[in-house]
């Protein structure tokens, strides 16, 4: 909108980029807020994965840091403070700078969450004990983490355009600056109609990575407990909360004969053909992973039989037993005892983390909240979809604002966004638990050696000092919407 | 080459701590908001002076941890890990001070403009002294036990514990670290009163400040030449090269001024310069101080950061036992990723370039009132 402003000298294009700044201005310190404590947090809380995977995670955050955040940052002063004080042209620049540097800065961190849910480039080294980094453009382009970088940027685009069009239609509700909201409505739409296409393609993308690279979460996602070659996808779908993992281990006849559905309406061969683009083939449920002996691609592209996760605890127990047996042969100067003890642990290093698990169930996450987390993004991708088209054709026709519901759909789309986002990163990150670094570093190994009061009150803490920020940001928020651009 | 890539980066890290305390002038200024900055007017002109940089202190910091975590991922495990009260604290009035500014003046911000202040107050007195303390304990160590082979203990996996139920907040307790907050809060307070000075147009508040320097520079001063006599005399730890055994040398830190020479030449180009600035103030025009007396800390904070390091000594050390301590040689990061962030590190001078740029750019002109009230302002 700036860009229009600086092409065509109009003062309505300043006035419509300065009012959706102030609020960017308001939502920024809250993500400022939130940014520290997640890098905190990683040696707070998470001591143990900070030594274990630092050598590789701390490169992008190194990276992040200078080139990302003082981009964003020492522009950011421009951007708000600089009008008078230099060129319209710098200026522009200035605004196009942070959004670049608030891009960059999403890329480098996501290219550490993409490492954590797709561990490549690193060799783990004994000495150390720990994972290093041996080949960085294999960590920074990953296809994972190219993935996962579009994935969210285009989710942060579409989130932007329904805010826009949402706040617009309030005014138009209120018969508010109607010129401005029609406009905004109209750059968003098309904005977020764009970014969504991408948004759904990448997300095709993501799940075919899942299927390859976490199945377990897949599974969770689609409540998927026994498979079958041509394997339906779930549309909707209520799980039957009786079927739970837990029995599996303590009561599994009740367990087998609980179904998994109270309700379901399935595409058949669905998931076949999302993940493998082929109807008749095979994708693992949770009692295929738990029992293995199915037919899976490795990363080398080898076809394998997947083995049974007890398999892979014993061989988890040899690696981490091969790495106990390395470092102490390593004290005593053992030379021919450090090669059998390496040699030991790198046969067995890809079920590393599986040493740490106590039984075969607690490879399983959630699957109530990935299974629904999943399928409300779905539907509310597919909602938005419509939602884009139609606000284009109402805009197109000047039919927004003859017509009440739409305003108040556009205004409780609003929401709807966050909803969606956020169950977005609860299929990414309640999915692939237990793991923090997956199949190499469980949860519970990644820790630090606080007591769980210590972390509950700190918890606490945050959850009370977060709330009241809510509830004052979006009342400043309110506040700002309701003076309005002419403000 | 792993021994080299280790000492840039320490000296890299350093320098961004170093930095940081000369941009905690942020934190200083914000510290006058009670007693000084008393009326309305002059309080929306502080904030609004100090709004203005605020970000670029806080990116200072988040990049200072996150470079230390990058190159020396080990401290960050240990220390975050077992001094977590004491981060944790340290975070808490971080994270307060991000909403502040842009929440203090705005309608429907819940809380009341007056809290927003006193955030940024606690902020500026506190969020300096526990950094302070938090940087002390590079010399005086910490109460934590280390052993990379417990990640094969698949029972106990965690690999570094501290040994008391503070959690790190004991640091306070030891006069060295305590010394070393105060001196740092000085500093930032010292040179928070003269960006004011230097940036704010009102004859009122340059006077209060005028009146408050003549405490706080000498104050400032003496605290830095009293926690140089302390940390002279103390005893720190060296590294063994060849077989990485620690044990303690009296005088190490002076010992590591007087065989290093050149970091011994910025401690005292710092001091200079920082009496310089201080005195220019004091008894001159007070014209180019506050960059003279910034450019003194940063000299003297990145010389003692590197005295902390360098010439074989261990950085953090256990007060359990020396041999748990942590050094440049046990803690780093690989080869390989020091070598890829130092190509990273290439971008440094175009980052200092652009920032300086935009520096020039906002502080061309003294912030008045008139500025606050132009149709364009983004007030705070």
């Amino acid at each position: 909108m700036e860009t229009y402003y600086v092409r065509t000298g109009n003062e309505f294009w300043k006035r419509t980029a300065k009012f959706w700044m102030n609020i960017f201005a308001v939502n920024f310190a809250i993500g400022v807020a939130t940014g520290i404590i997640l890098e905190f947090q990683f040696g707070t809380n998470w001591s143990n994965y900070s030594w274990f995977v630092g050598d590789i995670f701390g490169a992008p955050l190194a990276i992040e840091g200078i080139l990302a955040f003082f981009l964003e940052s020492t522009f950011f002063a421009i951007m708000f403070f600089g009008w008078n004080k230099v060129s319209k042209n710098a200026h522009l620049i200035s605004t196009w700078l942070v959004a670049i540097g608030t891009n960059l800065s999403a890329l480098w961190i996501l290219v550490a969450n993409a490492w954590m849910q797709y561990p490549v480039g690193m060799q783990f080294n004994p000495d150390t004990a720990r994972n290093e980094m041996v080949d960085f453009w294999a960590v920074a382009l990953s296809p994972v983490a190219t993935n996962k970088f579009i994935h969210t940027t285009t989710n942060g685009y579409v989130l932007a355009a329904v805010f826009v069009i949402g706040v617009s239609a309030w005014y138009l509700l209120k018969k508010r600056e109607e010129e401005f909201a029609r406009k905004s409505i109209k750059i968003a739409a098309v904005f977020g109609l764009i970014s969504l296409i991408v948004l759904i393609w990448s997300g095709d993308g993501s799940a075919t990575h899942v299927a390859k690279k976490q199945p377990m979460k897949l599974a969770a996602m689609e409540g998927l407990y026994k498979s079958h070659p041509g394997t339906s996808i779930i549309a909707i779908g209520i799980l039957n909360p009786g079927k739970k993992i837990e029995d599996l281990n303590t009561n599994p006849l009740k367990f087998e004969n609980e179904k998994p559905y109270l309700f379901h309406i399935s595409i058949p061969q669905g998931l076949s053909l999302l993940v493998n683009r082929k109807k008749d083939t095979f994708v693992p449920g949770i009692e295929d992973i738990l029992k293995g002996g199915y037919i899976y691609t490795d990363k080398n592209g080898n076809e394998k039989t997947a083995p049974p996760i007890e398999e892979r605890m014993e061989k988890g127990k040899l690696a981490i037993e091969g790495l106990s047996n390395y470092r102490k042969a390593a004290s005593a100067g053992d030379e021919e005892g450090k090669a059998t003890a390496y040699a030991q642990l790198m046969d067995n290093f890809d079920h590393f983390g599986y040493g740490y698990i106590k039984q075969p169930t607690d490879v399983v996450p959630n699957v109530p909240l990935t299974f629904y987390a999943f399928h409300i993004m779905v539907i509310l991708g597919g909602y938005f979809f419509l939602f884009f088209i139609i606000t284009i054709y109402m805009e197109k026709k000047s039919l927004i604002a003859k017509h009440k519901w739409y305003m108040w759909l556009a205004i409780a789309s609003i929401p709807l966004v966050y909803i969606c986002s956020q169950a977005g990163w609860v299929v990414a990150e309640v999915g692939r638990q237990p793991w923090t670094i997956q199949d190499l570093l469980p949860v519970g190994a990644a820790v630090s050696g606080v007591n769980p009061g210590s972390v509950r009150t700190t918890l606490v803490m945050f959850f009370v000092l977060f709330t009241i920020l809510l509830i004052a940001e979006l009342g400043i928020l309110f506040k700002v919407i309701k003076k309005g651009p002419g403000a | 080459m792993l021994f080299i890539l280790q000492q840039y980066w320490w000296l890299i890290v350093s320098l961004l701590g170093s930095l940081l305390v000369f941009l905690m002038f942020v934190q200083g200024g914000q510290t006058l908001l009670f007693g000084t900055a008393t009326k309305e007017e002059e309080k929306t002109l502080l904030v609004n002076a100090l709004g203005h940089k605020w970000e670029l202190t806080f990116t200072t910091l988040v990049t200072f941890g996150g470079a230390m975590f990058a190159s020396f991922p080990l401290f960050y495990s240990t220390s975050f890990g077992g001094a977590y009260w004491l981060w944790m604290s340290i975070l808490f009035l971080f994270v307060i001070q991000a909403v502040s500014y842009e929440y203090r003046s705005k309608a429907g911000n819940l809380l009341g403009h007056k809290t927003y202040e006193t955030f940024l107050f606690l902020n500026g007195t506190f969020g300096t002294i526990l950094l302070g303390v938090a940087v002390g304990t590079f010399f005086s160590g910490g109460s934590f036990v280390m052993d990379k082979s417990s990640i094969a203990d698949t029972i106990r996996p965690t690999i570094s514990y501290w040994t008391n139920g503070w959690h790190g907040l004991e640091a306070i307790t030891v006069p060295f670290n305590l010394m070393m907050g105060i001196v740092v809060y000085l500093a930032a307070r010292t040179l928070g009163l003269m960006y004011v000075m230097m940036q704010i147009d009102s004859d009122s508040l340059k006077g209060k400040c005028n009146s408050q320097i003549k405490v706080t520079g000498p104050a400032f001063v003496l605290g830095f030449v009293a926690l140089l006599l302390v940390l002279f005399t103390m005893t720190g730890y060296h590294v063994n090269s060849e077989n990485g055994l620690i044990s303690p040398v009296k005088y190490k830190y002076f010992f590591n001024m007087t065989e290093l020479i050149w970091p011994f030449i910025m401690l005292l180009t710092g001091v200079v310069l920082v009496l310089a600035g201080i005195g220019n103030t004091l008894f001159g025009k007070g014209k180019g101080s506050f960059y003279i007396t910034g450019a003194g800390v940063v000299f003297a904070v990145w010389s003692l950061l590197i005295c902390a390091a360098f010439n074989n000594t261990a950085y953090y050390v256990s007060t359990v036992d020396p041999q748990y301590s942590l050094t440049l040689l046990n803690s780093s990061s690989s080869e390989f990723t020091l070598k890829t962030m130092a190509y990273a590190s290439l971008m440094i001078p175009f980052v200092f370039g652009y920032i300086i740029y935009v520096w020039r750019a906002m502080t061309r002109v003294k912030m008045s009132n008139e500025d606050l009230s132009k149709p364009d302002a983004h007030k705070y």
